[in-house]
């Protein structure tokens, strides 16, 4: 048996060699291509960034597009100082900020019912939520549309062309989502801890607020990035609701203001977009590994 | 006072009865160990004490009030679970003290109850760590901890050693004994495990499909079990079981196990069996202990036989051997230097004033 | 001990099982109206607007009568509803196929490399998902500028001159294509990444000494083990590229000639900017279809994960 162990021991050696060359290949191949696809992946916002330094005649200049030879904060300056801007910026905060709030009450109290409460016809109701969550608003703008006019003729409340009313609305696109996250989450807490808590004589609510909200705290950060994000970038419904300029929230702000006719200030427009960009780039950077979290565990929409 | 009393306590799933009727008293101060295989309704039981489960009939009383409809954190208990149940945003302190938090007591109350708790589970060190900081061992102690201080009429215990290693097991299984012997609360403890039941209880309740096999002292269920299913359940290695017939001749009996192989009844135990001669399902039941090497001197009942060892285990105190029985594999715990070989033939001792004999149609110990 | 069965004589427990299921109520109406908000959120904005969006579309232009399948008749004599099923259905799988590819590609080269650069690469590579969608398709847009695009003075330096991005039909197409693929791969990546980390160390030490090729380890291990969430990633994305609205939107508005309109842009097309809110309704419509499929799928497959638990 000695014989044969020492047999193989030096058929092996060799091929330890060859492995960890093969490792060491396969590890040069995977930079090089996750090389290209950060290129490729991150193009756009660069060009986004690179363009914002530049002025409008250094962009209409025909020389290399990716090189900046007059660096300039001009576009920031012009764009940070009109009004209009600000007011887009101002709605699209607040809109988020309301919105984050609004859907993480509803969405966290319905969880932890769905989750632990079981009341009849809960499971039929969390299978709901999750099914409104695969409803896209491209379905439902339309409908909503003559609905709200038929609010303003049956009650008199305009909810047409006023930033506000996408408070009510972009919870249609954030709390099923919001509560599907929460759910699982929720659900991976272990059921002795909640009847620990009955026994140490917590109220439902008490064991929420005490024991389930901050145990559960990593998921209600993914989902509340995830709830901000989503809100931040909604496009559709403020396109199809709001009109006026001191309505508009900042994707569709930038996008109808500042593309006007054929004259396209790139400069301004780039700049306008990495702002409105920014929020939630910021907020990912700091909690990337909550964002990250959160997109796995069960957010699956994208 | 804190008695706990149970009173044809039945509960249903969706028509499955997990516990179909039990009738207990645990008076106070005991040690009560719910003992039985997964699925006899022991956990159901306690959690039905607990109020974590509805009843869905008959009564449950402690320290004389029926406490059928009384929610949970007015029973008076505490619950120790099997994998902690700490809070795990809570530090050791602050898992203590959150029941008593809850119900308002004062903080210098709260903070002598919890560190005269910790000192008892010589856990003061560990006050301001976090649950993940602490080893399993640890966590168990916390757990106990967390009951010990709301000062319970009753504890109950849901397996809490099952997530230990075996030697920490043994270790924190002295550590409750310790314990009720200090505080003497009144004490349900479910487990899985009959060596754990053993060496705790004052009194053992095994339980099967949802009812009580037996209530008893630990010897009690040892030297006597009622049934069958406490025979073999209680004890490791288990009892040997072999079917067997009861002969009458010339006044004495016989347990005849096949056609070399009888023994005589020992004589105290003829009067008891004598209705049951010739009955067709019994089997005799001896613990490996009562089949042993031969020894210099026999005593009354002893009987010598040979057999064909088929596997030999030594355990270093002891050696195990294992042999063929009418198609049974049968236990014997003979002497390490008695020269047990597999694949050889030995002579082996049986102690028949320590056999039982099983109606095994009933699954009555006769 | 005797005292309490005589306290609680067999009469009662009728009168307690009742109280106890009172308790029980409480409990499931606290639990109702902790659920309250969201079920009227969902009837009021989802569920209703939805049913609502059936009866709207069988009505005429001014939605004063009935018209029954009207809409739906017209709709199928028009050439541009053709065209826009055709590209619906074009730009979601070939886009779904791609970014599967990509993300599964990137999320291998990703696990490749040593555990402590993964987070750093992982972060970078998921941008594209974080910005929002209508923010950097007009990066896009800029990158594609038929007079200034960027993209073109690169390919130009391999000799590749003048791609007309969004100006023709066929790259118009493309376009949208690669826009969505650029924006959606990055979250395949993500899913497949923690998928092939739940794949335990051992079956691929298993197979290498089964003396599988890293092809054969792939084909035999890691496809097998993460089928379910390729699938159920693949089934979530083909519904929201099928019910895409943004990218296009920005992109091409539909342009050039209608031949990048999908059903999403072409309802708003038609029913807000047009002022026909049937027809729009009913053009909305047809992404039922195969929405239901995919979500019927998905909801089987987590279902069948959720038994599993």
């Amino acid at each position: 048996m000695a014989n044969t162990a020492v047999a193989t021991g030096a058929s092996t050696r060799p091929n330890y060699g060859s492995m960890s060359r093969d490792r060491t290949w396969a590890l040069r191949w995977s930079y090089f291509f996750l090389v290209l696809f950060a290129i490729f992946f991150l193009m756009p916002p660069i060009y986004m960034l690179i363009t914002s330094l530049k002025t409008s005649a250094e962009i209409s200049a025909a020389k290399n597009p990716w090189f900046i030879s007059n660096p300039t904060l001009q576009n920031y300056i012009d764009l940070l100082s009109q009004n209009q801007f600000l007011v887009f910026f101002r709605n699209s905060a607040i809109v988020s900020i309301c919105v984050v709030i609004l859907t993480m009450l509803i969405s966290v109290i319905a969880a932890f019912a769905l989750a632990r409460m079981k009341f009849w016809g809960s499971a039929t109701l969390a299978t709901g939520v999750f099914l409104t969550y695969l409803i896209p608003e491209t379905l439902l703008f339309i409908p909503l549309f003559k609905m709200f006019a038929w609010v303003n003729e049956t009650f008199g409340i305009q909810l047409m062309n006023h930033w506000w009313t996408m408070i009510i609305l972009y919870p249609t696109l954030t709390v099923p989502f919001a509560t599907w996250i929460m759910i699982g989450y929720f659900a991976s807490i272990p059921k002795e801890l909640d009847e620990a808590a009955l026994i140490d004589g917590a109220t439902w609510m008490q064991t929420l607020t005490k024991i389930f909200i901050p145990v559960a705290l990593p998921g209600i950060i993914a989902a509340t990035i995830f709830t901000f994000t989503v809100a931040w970038a909604q496009f559709l419904y403020p396109l199809a609701f709001t009109t006026s300029t001191s309505e508009l929230v900042l994707p569709v702000g930038i996008i109808t203001t500042l593309i006007k006719g054929d004259v396209f200030n790139w400069g301004q427009i780039m700049t306008g977009a990495l702002l409105g960009a920014a929020p939630p780039l910021i907020i990912y950077a700091f909690l990337m590994d909550y964002y990250i979290a959160g997109l796995t565990a069960g957010a699956t929409k994208g | 006072m804190a008695q706990v009393t149970l009173r044809k306590v039945v509960k249903k799933y969706d028509e499955v009865l997990a516990v179909r009727g039990i009738d207990l008293d645990i008076s106070d101060k005991e040690f009560i160990v719910l003992v039985g295989p997964s699925g006899c309704g022991k956990s159901t039981t306690l959690r039905m004490i607990a109020g974590l489960e509805e009843i869905s009939g008959g009564d449950i009383a402690i320290g004389g009030h029926v406490v059928n409809d009384v929610p949970p954190k007015d029973r008076d208990i505490a619950m120790v679970f099997q994998n902690y149940a700490l809070y795990p945003h809570m530090n050791v302190y602050e898992n203590m003290s959150f029941g008593l938090k809850l119900k308002k007591t004062p903080k210098d109350v709260i903070d002598q109850r919890v560190k005269q708790a910790a000192q008892i589970l010589d856990i003061t060190e560990l006050l301001d760590r976090k649950p993940k900081q602490l080893s399993g061992g640890q966590r168990q102690r916390v757990a106990m901890g967390r009951a010990i201080v709301r000062d319970p009429k009753v504890f109950l215990f849901d397996e809490p050693l099952s997530n230990l290693d075996a030697k920490l097991r043994v270790q924190m299984r002295t550590e409750i004994k310790k314990v009720h012997q200090k505080v003497r609360t009144t004490t349900v403890y479910v487990t899985h495990d009959q060596v754990e039941a053993m060496t705790l209880a004052d009194r053992v309740v095994v339980m099967n499909g949802g009812l009580i096999e037996q209530v008893g002292s630990p010897n009690d269920l040892y030297h006597s079990p009622a049934t069958k299913f406490v025979a073999g359940f209680i004890g490791s290695p288990a009892m040997n079981f072999i079917s067997c017939q009861l002969e009458q001749a010339a006044g004495a009996l016989r347990v005849r196990l096949n056609d070399t192989l009888s023994f005589p009844v020992p004589a105290d135990r003829t009067a008891r069996y004598t209705a049951h001669v010739g009955k067709p399902s019994l089997m005799l039941g001896l613990r490996p202990e009562h089949i042993t090497e031969t020894k210099p001197h026999t005593e009354s009942n002893q009987h010598d036989f040979d057999m064909l060892i088929d596997v030999v285990e030594p355990m270093g105190m002891e050696t195990l051997v294992y042999f063929t029985v009418n198609g049974r594999e049968i236990c014997g715990r003979v002497n390490p230097n008695a020269g047990a070989e597999a694949a050889q033939s030995m002579t082996l001792r049986a102690d028949l004033s320590n056999m039982h004999l099983i109606d095994d149609s009933t699954g009555k110990v006769l | 001990m005797a005292d309490i069965a005589a306290r609680n004589p067999a009469g009662h427990p009728s009168q307690q099982r009742s109280s106890l299921h009172k308790l029980m109520q409480r409990k499931s109406t606290i639990a109702f109206l902790m659920a309250l908000p969201l079920i009227l959120l969902i009837t009021i904005l989802v569920a209703y607007p939805a049913g609502y969006a059936v009866y709207l579309a069988t009505l005429n232009k001014g939605m004063t009568r009935f018209v029954g399948f009207g809409n739906f008749e017209f709709l199928f004599g028009r050439d541009t509803f053709w065209l826009v099923v055709y590209q619906s259905c074009l730009f979601a799988i070939t886009a779904v196929i791609f970014k599967a590819i990509i993300g599964f590609v990137v999320a291998h080269f990703v696990h490749n490399i040593p555990a402590k650069g993964q987070r750093k690469w992982r972060g970078m590579l998921l941008v594209p998902w974080v910005i929002p969608p209508a923010m950097s398709t007009l990066a896009w847009l800029w990158l594609f500028d038929p007079s200034y695009s960027a993209l073109n003075w690169l390919l130009a330096i391999f000799g590749i001159e003048g791609i007309p991005w969004t100006g023709e039909a066929g790259w118009a197409r493309f376009s949208v294509i690669l826009v969505n693929v650029w924006i959606g791969s990055p979250f395949f990546m993500i899913m497949y990444l923690a998928a092939l980390k739940s794949v335990p160390e051992q079956l691929y030490e298993a197979a290498s000494i089964d003396g599988a090729t890293w092809w054969q380890r792939i084909w035999y291990v890691t496809l097998p083990m993460m089928r379910n969430i390729i699938a159920i990633t693949a089934l979530f994305s083909l519904i929201v590229t099928f019910a895409n609205f943004d990218i296009v939107r920005v992109l091409t508005a539909g342009g050039p000639l209608n031949s990048t309109h999908i059903f999403g842009t072409w309802a708003f097309r038609v029913g807000i900017e047009g002022g026909d809110i049937p027809l729009g309704a009913a053009v909305s419509l047809f992404m039922v279809p195969i929405l239901a499929v995919a979500a019927t799928f998905i909801l089987r497959d987590i279902t069948k994960r959720g038994s599993e638990v």
